[in-house]
């Protein structure tokens, strides 16, 4: 498709098939052909997820934690589950019924509602990243299995589709189950509806009192600088990071001494060709901008269907912050080339991984 | 020791349990009602503190230490909104003054309330002592309470040699609790906002009174009890949790029609659904208690959800009782179990 404005770094594509590209997620995932990069199969980094039925090693985690297989959704009614642990897992759903209806569950300060998390709302992103946008991960060793760190990801697609993406690419492939607290924009809470599952599935304003919080706790933080600015940006000017905020992720960083983890990803900025920005209409709204895309707002709620293209989410190598003195995070000079690193890092990912991409859709 | 509004049940609780404190020879108690409730072995005055006479009162009796716990939301008996704030900010500068005055007042406590943070969608989630509160409240005890700190500050400057605690204390439940929340909670269905699940924090009013007597007694070796502290129980509950632990349905509603049904309550009298209440039960409002633990050296007794426990079992039985609910689960459990499961599995389960 449009790839045309990428420029091919051929050094880049031996260095990084070398240090930075992990081994292929998917054991069957022969759909690419023998393109680009399904040769190198199993690649030197080793596999960190067991390939046979990816959904059912995540799951492992949340047994051994607290005793609950997985959730029988009282409304799904198939007829394929094995007999043995069915009864278990019946009875693991009852029980999982019986806290929600008692309100016997907990939450954190910043209504992170995790066994809602895990059981429900995860459970209906799944099919969205599995199947729809097919979601390749690389790099998720970069991500360490403990402490604050905070990703920093490119923001595209006119609807934050790629965060919810990367919280389900963290959640279901990271070894130590980690969970990612994501950072969202203020409209976010401020719309009803919207609020609620954003603060259930850990969200949280972004704003450096709440990501410095966080990642004093020791918890994992997503953040994407461009903002509306990088989300709502026009289809000709894919994946082109715009500015990156002021910078503040990197102070905020420096002061909790986290490593900053530079995250591209690829495919959300096709889901919903942006060729048009009705602003009055968004003016009136009070959004910052109001989409006009191929077929929405013309096919009406059929055309905020977003089309099925194929994802790419590569985390990178995390840019160690806490050598720094302790007066570092308040040195504007440091902050710029710290905040400019982490850009290029991310730019020059997304390029490598366009250029090795064979289509849009597959 | 001077305690105001000793009349309303927190205050008559906590001047009954100083007085057991060895450290205090005499407590006079001020309210401009008499209390309903006894005293122990307090005396009390009846005298208005948006009177002159709260001047007089505090140098005849010589008391070397103020607590303020006349910084309401709601009037005692009958009175409206109107003399509320007067007796809340008015009272307050009237008995700052008395205190300015006086030489022998050494300490002073004021309770206030975590509502000086307001609630707002752009808050952080989570406030310290410190965070400047993105919008102001507009109005109501939140801005009573604003309005009072800040006097309370300028007399921290006036008299330094006056240690000033100020206690922020979130929503505070008990068995006995009068507040309007508790108010709320009793209503058999309670009205939500659609689309928002408020963060709660509650604090017990058992930890009310202990931290009232912390603040009000020199303190003690390692800690400090002079500044702004925010009380809170550990943890936080959402709306739909303490409906459902409460056994009360909820009904949704949009945020305009919550905010129209709001002031038409109040207009007919009926009870005081305030605007601040109205945007605690939409945004929420979490605080930290860090200074608390740290500075303070106090660890509540009892968690927000214990707290909520407590305050439930005070309350009747809900529509739909938590207890009856687990049952149904219960016995469909039991059917299920001896009918060797029905054939339910995953959605989502796709790898096979």
């Amino acid at each position: 498709m449009a790839d045309a404005k990428v420029i091919p770094f051929d050094d880049d594509r031996s260095r990084g098939s070398a240090a930075q590209r992990p081994a292929r997620r998917r054991g069957t995932g022969s759909r690419r052909g023998a393109h680009t990069e399904s040769g190198t199969g199993t690649g030197e980094m080793g596999e960190v997820q067991p390939l046979p039925g990816r959904g059912r090693a995540r799951e492992d985690g949340p047994v051994s934690r607290e005793e609950k297989p997985e959730q029988p959704q009282e409304r799904s009614s198939g007829a394929d589950g094995p007999g043995g642990g069915l009864e278990r897992r019946v009875a693991a759903g009852l029980a999982f019924l019986r806290r929600r209806l008692t309100g016997d569950y907990g939450v954190d300060d910043f209504g992170y509602d995790e066994e809602l998390t895990d059981q429900v709302l995860m459970s209906l992103l799944r099919p969205v990243y599995e199947k729809y946008f097919r979601v390749e991960v690389k790099g998720i060793e970069n991500i360490p299995a403990k402490g604050g760190a905070l990703i920093v990801a490119n923001h595209s697609g006119t609807l934050p589709l790629d965060g919810l993406m990367m919280q389900v690419a963290v959640h279901d492939h990271h070894p130590a189950d980690r969970h990612l607290r994501l950072l969202a924009a203020d409209l976010v809470f401020v719309l009803p509806v919207v609020n609620e599952l954003a603060r259930k599935l850990g969200h949280t304003l972004a704003c450096a009192e709440d990501a410095e919080r966080l990642l004093a706790q020791g918890e994992l933080v997503g953040v994407m600088p461009e903002g509306f600015k990088g989300i709502g940006k026009p289809f000709s000017e894919r994946y082109k990071l715009q500015r990156f905020g002021r910078g503040g992720f990197v102070s905020t960083a420096l002061r909790q001494g986290a490593p900053i983890i530079p995250c591209s990803i690829v495919g959300a900025e096709e889901i919903y060709p942006m060729i048009g920005n009705a602003k009055t209409l968004a003016r009136v709204l009070g959004f910052p901008y109001f989409p006009l895309t191929p077929t929405f707002p013309w096919l009406g709620p059929l055309g905020a269907v977003p089309l099925p293209t194929k994802w790419t989410i590569q985390f990178g190598q995390p840019i160690p912050t806490d050598g720094y003195p302790a007066e570092a995070a308040e040195d504007p000079m440091l902050m710029f080339n710290l905040t400019d690193q982490v850009r290029e890092q991310i730019q020059h990912t997304l390029y490598k991984l366009l250029v090795q991409r064979r289509s849009v859709f597959f | 020791m001077l305690v105001t509004g000793a009349a309303r049940q927190l205050g008559g609780r906590f001047v009954r349990r100083i007085q057991r404190d060895p450290e205090v020879d005499r407590v006079i108690a001020v309210d401009a009602v008499p209390p309903a409730h006894h005293l122990g072995g307090a005396d009390f005055i009846q005298a208005d503190i948006r009177q002159a006479t709260i001047a007089r009162v505090l140098a005849e009796t010589g008391a070397d230490t103020v607590v303020h716990m006349d910084v309401t939301g709601t009037a005692l008996g009958s009175g409206n909104r109107a003399t509320v704030k007067e007796t809340n900010v008015i009272g307050t500068m009237q008995l700052l003054g008395a205190c300015q005055k006086s030489p022998t007042v050494k300490r002073l406590v004021v309770k206030s309330s975590t509502n000086v943070y307001g609630s707002a969608p752009r808050d952080p989630a989570v406030f310290t002592e410190t965070t400047p509160p993105k919008s102001l409240p507009s109005g109501g005890f939140a801005k009573d309470a604003v309005e009072v700190e800040g006097y309370v500050r300028g007399f921290a400057r006036r008299r330094p040699d006056v240690a000033v605690c100020v206690l922020r204390f979130a929503n505070i439940l008990g068995p006995a609790a009068d507040t309007p929340l508790a108010s709320y909670f009793a209503l058999p269905v309670l009205p939500t906002v659609f689309g928002y699940d408020p963060r709660l924090q509650f604090v017990h009013e058992d930890d009310v009174v202990e931290v009232l007597r912390i603040a009000s007694h020199e303190p003690r070796r390692g800690t400090l009890n002079s500044g702004t502290f925010n009380i809170a129980g550990d943890g936080v509950l959402l709306l739909s949790q303490c409906s459902r632990r409460l056994g009360r349905p909820t009904v949704p509603l949009l945020l305009p029609a919550v905010t129209w049904a709001g002031s038409l309550v109040r207009t007919l009298g009926m009870t005081d659904f305030s605007p601040e209440q109205i945007r605690l039960l939409t945004h929420g409002r979490v605080v930290d208690t860090v200074q608390m633990r740290e500075t303070l050296g106090y660890t509540p007794r009892y968690t927000t959800a214990e707290t909520f426990a407590d305050f439930a079992r005070g309350q009747g039985p809900g529509l739909v009782p938590p207890e009856a609910l687990a049952g149904a689960v219960d016995r469909v459990a039991a059917l299920a179990a001896r009918g060797g499961g029905r054939p339910t599995t995953h959605s989502a389960d796709s790898t096979d």
